[in-house]
């Protein structure tokens, strides 16, 4: 007799399909652990607005800057002025701010500016990397070229010339890492898709009448758009890096702002007197780009179906 | 057993003194050197050769899809009447959409590896709705009735749709999500009639999880969903195992008879040849060398070539050191042989044969051979 079988919706259905996901991410713990502070970083981000008052970063009060009342390390010493009466979880910063609202307050802005970044980049190499392979000839010479004139310019020192001609703002920012930035996953796509468009199935589909733009973008593009998506999840972990390293070095448009960089350079003067300063915010710099990097190691062994089957 | 098929006369595809030569870093390959080729309406062409006698690359210059090192000297490719040689790049590829399906030989590798078979097959079916929609609303009106019939009768949704349908049959626009499943039901009814078992299930797999015999059939799936006017079936068993390519060989004389259509097939195996095939055609180094009937060809091989073909196929009571072969190699298509280009090899060539090319002309009715020995 023939054992039951499941219902067809239950073995094919995109319910299964989900639970099926959710079964490979649990059998490898470093991709969940990727997935669990990528998502947390997330909802904090989403959150943060409604835990901590979106415009408090402009309050100082100067009769609390620098206390930290946590007697399990000997850091209140670095206390300037007696702030006994009011706790905060990680001190105050030289503002006389809470080093953890500000921290709060910092994470949409950096995941913002990578999410920004790196959705940009991939979009960009994604369309432009895929028609200089698939076109070639004149049209992928010119892309190429352009590519080779961003990538001849040290990245950061791009970036750095941009915002000082374009001026110190957010956006201008944003703009500055992602004009270092999208030439690489133009490459990687062109790459891709070289190897690609040499598949015995695209002939096939050649051979079936499929116009260009079909076979591009419908069939091609899926099949070497996986290792660009890796990229991608790796790089929101490096572009939050890349935005700290200039708001480091002071390029911010305010040294108040709550921007992860901003928050450690204000905080290396004090290194000494009041290291949680630096140290937190250069923790929560490290766990988020941990978080990305662990979770893009893992995501296509989930979703690609070859490997996943 | 082909005797009782009714007669039908008027070709699908003529080519007619095909000249293809590659241009390559060696020098220029004379690949073809005028190729004669007609497959009539409803019948299965063997086309046999040895490996690189240019049998791929005939195909491949009928659909236009030779490589960019690769120029046409000179010929025609008339599909039912119409040059194909002179037609638009465009225009060409609609022809490969409409009218014209390739089945390649490896199913493995020609299928694209994350895309259901599903959604391959109703991609095709998308690209031109308005072809499929009056019959496929047609059947699933018909389905709905048969229903309607059966002693449980119709839901209200059934229902529901039937009113949609029949709304839609009166060449108003059906809904988007009829229109998917309509699709749906036809690509899984192609996959029935390719004998796929289960076929609601192959819908959803993707190729890696079917068996290369599996994939064949999806293969032949898709070349029928448009129903073409000709299949290219360019080697389409030489990576099955044996009981396989049977089954899929017998599958493909079944549905060119349902089908209607005309199928060329390319292989290099006589066996196969001899088991579907209607004609042969025979080539060796880009000519066409004989074309007879099947039996005709078997029983009385004219060209000396295909005579040493047919002597050179194994057998199963001859030791293997006591067993024919051609003499000599295929040639170098860079310099080929002047004249007849096999009169280097053959037993029976004199004076003539370096000189000049012979042409294929008629012997017996039906059976053409281009060689001097049988007049010219």
């Amino acid at each position: 007799m023939e054992s039951e079988r499941p219902s067809e919706a239950d073995r094919f259905g995109r319910r299964a399909d989900l639970k099926y996901s959710f079964y490979l991410l649990r059998r490898n713990p470093i991709v969940l652990a990727g997935c669990v502070i990528s998502v947390f970083s997330v909802l904090l981000a989403l959150l943060s607005p409604l835990l901590v008052n979106p415009s408090s970063w402009h309050a100082q009060d100067l009769n609390l800057r620098l206390c930290w009342n946590n007697p399990m390390y000997n850091w209140h010493i670095a206390n300037v002025f007696d702030c006994a009466g009011s706790v905060y979880p990680l001190g105050t910063d030289m503002y006389g701010r809470s080093l953890s609202n500000m921290i709060i307050l910092a994470i949409p802005i950096d995941l913002e500016i990578a999410l920004e970044v790196v959705v940009s980049a991939v979009v960009i190499g994604v369309i432009f990397g895929s028609i200089a392979a698939y076109v070639g000839g004149v049209i992928d010479e010119i892309i190429l070229r352009i590519t080779d004139d961003f990538l001849a310019v040290p990245g950061i020192l791009l970036a750095i010339v941009m915002i000082v001609v374009m001026g110190r703002s957010l956006p201008v920012l944003t703009f500055a890492v992602l004009i270092t930035w999208w030439p690489f996953y133009v490459r990687l796509m062109r790459s891709q898709v070289l190897s690609e468009k040499e598949k015995p199935y695209v002939e096939r589909l050649r051979a079936m009448g499929a116009g260009a733009t079909r076979i591009l973008f419908k069939h091609v593009v899926p099949n070497s758009i996986y290792p660009v998506l890796v990229q991608a999840t790796l790089d929101i972990g490096a572009v939050i890096l890349t935005v700290s390293a200039l708001t480091f070095i002071g390029l911010t448009p305010s040294s108040l702002l709550p921007e992860l960089g901003n928050l450690s350079n204000q905080g290396i003067q004090y290194i000494f007197t009041a290291p949680w300063l630096i140290l937190f915010p250069g923790l929560t710099i490290l766990v988020i780009s941990l978080g990305f990097n662990l979770l893009g190691d893992g995501i296509r062994d989930i979703f690609d179906p070859r490997l996943r089957r | 057993m082909n005797t009782k098929k009714p007669v039908r006369p008027q070709n699908v595809l003529t080519v007619k003194n095909l000249k293809v030569t590659f241009h390559t870093y060696a020098g220029d390959v004379k690949a073809l050197d005028g190729v004669e080729l007609s497959v009539k309406k409803g019948e299965l062409l063997g086309l046999v050769g040895e490996s690189g006698c240019g049998k791929s690359v005939t195909t491949l210059a009928i659909v236009g899809l030779l490589p960019a090192n690769a120029e046409i000297v000179s010929g025609e490719v008339l599909l039912d009447g119409t040059n194909l040689l002179e037609m638009k790049k465009d225009d060409l590829r609609l022809i490969r959409l409409k009218d014209v399906a390739i089945i390649f030989q490896d199913p493995m590798t020609y299928l694209n590896p994350i895309l259901s078979i599903g959604s391959q097959i109703t991609e095709i079916i998308a690209t031109d709705p308005e072809l499929f929609i009056q019959k496929l609303i047609e059947t699933r009106l018909n389905q709905i009735e048969a229903m309607q019939a059966s002693p449980s009768g119709l839901d209200n949704e059934s229902q529901a749709e039937r009113e949609r349908l029949r709304y839609a049959s009166n060449g108003n626009r059906l809904g988007r999500k009829d229109l998917k499943r309509l699709t749906r039901l036809y690509a899984i009814s192609i996959l029935n009639s390719v004998r796929l078992p289960e076929p609601e299930k192959v819908f959803k797999m993707f190729p890696f999880e079917l068996s290369g015999g599996m994939r064949q059939r999806a293969m032949i799936a898709m070349a029928l969903v448009r129903r073409p006017k000709l299949i290219l079936a360019d080697e389409m068993t030489t990576a099955l195992d044996v009981t396989v390519q049977a089954q899929t060989l017998q599958l493909l004389q079944q549905l060119k008879n349902t089908v209607d259509t005309s199928v060329l097939l390319i292989t290099h195996d006589l066996a196969v040849v001899a088991e579907v095939c209607d004609r042969v055609a025979v080539m060796y180094a880009g000519n066409v060398v004989e074309v007879a009937d099947v039996e005709e060809l078997f029983k009385n091989p004219l060209h000396p070539y295909t005579q040493g073909l047919l002597a050179s196929v194994p057998r199963i009571d001859v030791a293997v050191k006591d067993q024919t072969s051609i003499k000599g190699s295929v040639p170098d298509l860079i310099y080929p042989p002047s004249g007849c280009r096999f009169h280097p090899r053959c037993p029976r060539a004199f004076e003539k044969c370096p000189v000049a090319k012979p042409t294929l002309f008629e012997v017996s009715p039906g059976h053409h051979v281009s060689c001097f020995l049988y007049g010219e």
